[in-house]
């Protein structure tokens, strides 16, 4: 069948064209690649979030999640709403002083606020071990999508390859300002395609979407409350999955390089009301996993739930449609990662090794370089380790939001020092890295990164406490120590932000 | 820490609040909210309303923080 192949095809080359068009006029730099040169307003910033949450794991993770788990996939409908709700008063402070000091990256707030090179340093490297399970999972998904949208004519390897070198080639010329533009066609086509199916298998097999939720609750009863089709995931599983995924949403560096692109505060603030609208595409593509669990029991794997179902009931061009909204789905987030990856590299861990003697260019080709080698590293992981994903993504996802007591301290709390963030942040990383893999997630029914959030801001207060506690001991001189003097100076003489 | 922060903090944790804490006790199948299951139907609900809270919280924002730029600054 070469219909759907034609289709994905287009799809992805089009998207490769404007992905390249879109880097506009003029030389192109690092604060044009990395963060478009801060310009873009409420509806590209908007886009460009909606771009990184919307990846290929909403697409065929929630589906799949829907279908065998239940009721737990409803905290993929919830978390981002608690990101957003977050992010309005956390990025408006963290855009400020990106602008103000020229920021590109996290590590580089790390930098300028804590003055702590072993700090930024940490945090870059993090970050980039946690993006590039993410980076590959987006692949693999990929290769799911083009593998069974083309009823199993293209390998999933060459479909891999070829879409993910044509990511990189728009990546290397446009940087941000190119995938924002092929986030434009991958939001409506995705858009489009979710509301279609969405709504349109339910009605297909049971008459309307009410009348599956009322078939479903009547074969399935326990499937739409927790722990749904699990044993692990109650309550206490979902409460704590939703704090930690809420938590951890802005602290994914390319998220919050994402709020450094915005052109003003007032953007950032108008995006976090609108966004959690955004959230409902994820209901319509539950609707798709409890049908295809309805219809079409017992699949090997869930994740190819809603590909499965769609080419059991369209016509053969329109599940070329969904494949090839399904690849730019995974293209996008995968280009935006593959850039900040990059960027941290050459930017918070090559430069600062050479010394700090790096030029702008010097830093520009640096940044393309790693972003080839990083690509390429992404690649054989994909290629060659495509188990473990889901592991690998959750420890991504528990390992980033350990920055959360340092960013949130770092813009609220003057006196914090990058002694305790650093302490917290080590302790943190090591209960969620032994946890994970002395396979305790969840523990104590609840998520593992969530109790390492939980051992993490309580380490950073303890140990931040106890050293103004030293430093009083220390001086026996009667006048205040510059660090008091902050506390007190910011509650009573500070003219208010 | 500003007052005009503290304000908009209400309206902005409400769904917040709801959408976590709440769900012990919403965690059941009836009664059917448009034909939605309970459970789906709350977290549904909450994130819908979200953009209306947090837009009270923008106008609390900005129109305190006008106050505060008018008080002699």
């Amino acid at each position: 069948m070469t219909t759907p192949l034609l289709v994905i095809l287009a799809f992805i080359l089009v998207s490769t064209v404007v992905g390249v068009i879109g880097r506009g006029r003029g030389a192109m730099n690092l604060e044009r690649w990395s963060v478009g040169g801060r310009q873009f307003g409420v509806i590209l910033v908007w886009l460009l979030m909606a771009g990184e949450i919307y990846t290929t794991f909403t697409f065929l993770g929630a589906s799949g999640w829907a279908y065998s788990r239940g009721a737990p996939s409803f905290y993929i409908l919830a978390y981002g709403t608690i990101g957003y709700i977050i992010s309005f008063f956390l990025l408006p402070p963290l855009w400020r002083m990106a602008k103000s000091l020229g920021l590109h990256t996290q590590p580089d707030f790390f930098l300028a606020r804590y003055n702590s090179p072993a700090l930024a340093g940490l945090v870059a490297l993090i970050g980039v071990v946690s993006i590039v399970p993410y980076l590959q999972l987006q692949l693999a998904g990929l290769g799911l999508i083009v593998h069974t949208a083309s009823g199993g004519a293209i390998a999933s390897e060459v479909a891999i390859i070829v879409a993910f070198a044509l990511t990189c080639v728009f990546v290397y010329t446009s940087g941000l300002q190119g995938i924002a533009w092929v986030a434009i066609i991958k939001d409506i086509t995705m858009v489009v395609v979710v509301v279609i199916i969405g709504i349109g298998l339910p009605s297909m097999y049971f008459g309307s979407v009410g009348q599956m939720l009322s078939e479903l609750v009547r074969r399935h009863p326990s499937h739409l409350t927790f722990p749904g089709g699990t044993t692990t995931m109650g309550v206490g599983w979902v409460i704590s999955t939703i704090l930690l995924t809420g938590v951890g949403f802005y602290c994914w560096p390319h998220m919050f390089a994402s709020a450094f692109s915005a052109k003003d505060e007032r953007t950032i603030k108008r995006n976090a009301v609108i966004m959690p609208l955004y959230q409902l595409p994820i209901l319509l593509v539950f609707f798709v996993g409890f049908t295809a669990l309805l219809v079409m029991p017992g699949l090997k794997n869930p994740d190819t739930a809603l590909l499965a179902l769609v080419m059991r009931s369209y016509p053969a061009w329109f599940a070329g449609l969904v494949g090839g909204a399904g690849a730019v789905t995974a293209m996008v987030p995968a280009s935006m990662l593959l850039l900040v990856a990059s960027t941290l590299t050459a930017k918070n861990i090559y430069r600062p090794l050479r010394g700090g003697a790096v030029s702008e260019e010097q830093l520009m080709r640096a940044s393309r370089g790693f972003m080839l080698l990083i690509a390429v590293v992404a690649l054989i992981l994909a290629l060659w380790s495509p188990n473990e994903l889901v592991k690998l993504l959750i420890f991504g996802y528990d390992g980033i939001a350990q920055f959360f007591p340092g960013i949130v301290l770092g813009v609220f709390v003057r006196r914090i020092t990058a002694r305790p963030v650093i302490f917290g942040l080590v302790a943190g990383e090591a209960v969620v890295v032994s946890l994970i893999w002395s396979g305790h997630d969840p523990f104590l029914g609840m998520n593992a990164g969530f109790v390492g959030l939980l051992v993490n801001a309580l380490v950073t207060l303890l140990s931040a406490t106890w050293g103004q506690v030293l430093n009083h001991r220390k001086i026996h001189d009667p006048r205040p120590d510059p660090i008091t003097q902050l506390k007190f100076g910011g509650e009573h003489g500070e003219p208010g932000g | 820490m500003p007052i005009r922060f503290r304000l908009a903090l209400v309206p902005a944790l409400t769904p917040a609040v709801a959408l976590v804490a709440g769900l012990p006790f919403v965690n059941r199948l009836e009664p059917i909210v448009f034909g939605l299951p309970f459970l789906l139907a709350w977290i549904l609900g909450w994130v819908l309303v979200t953009p209306a809270f947090l837009g009270l919280a923008y106008l609390l924002d900005r129109s305190t923080s006008a106050a505060e730029d008018g008080d002699g600054r």
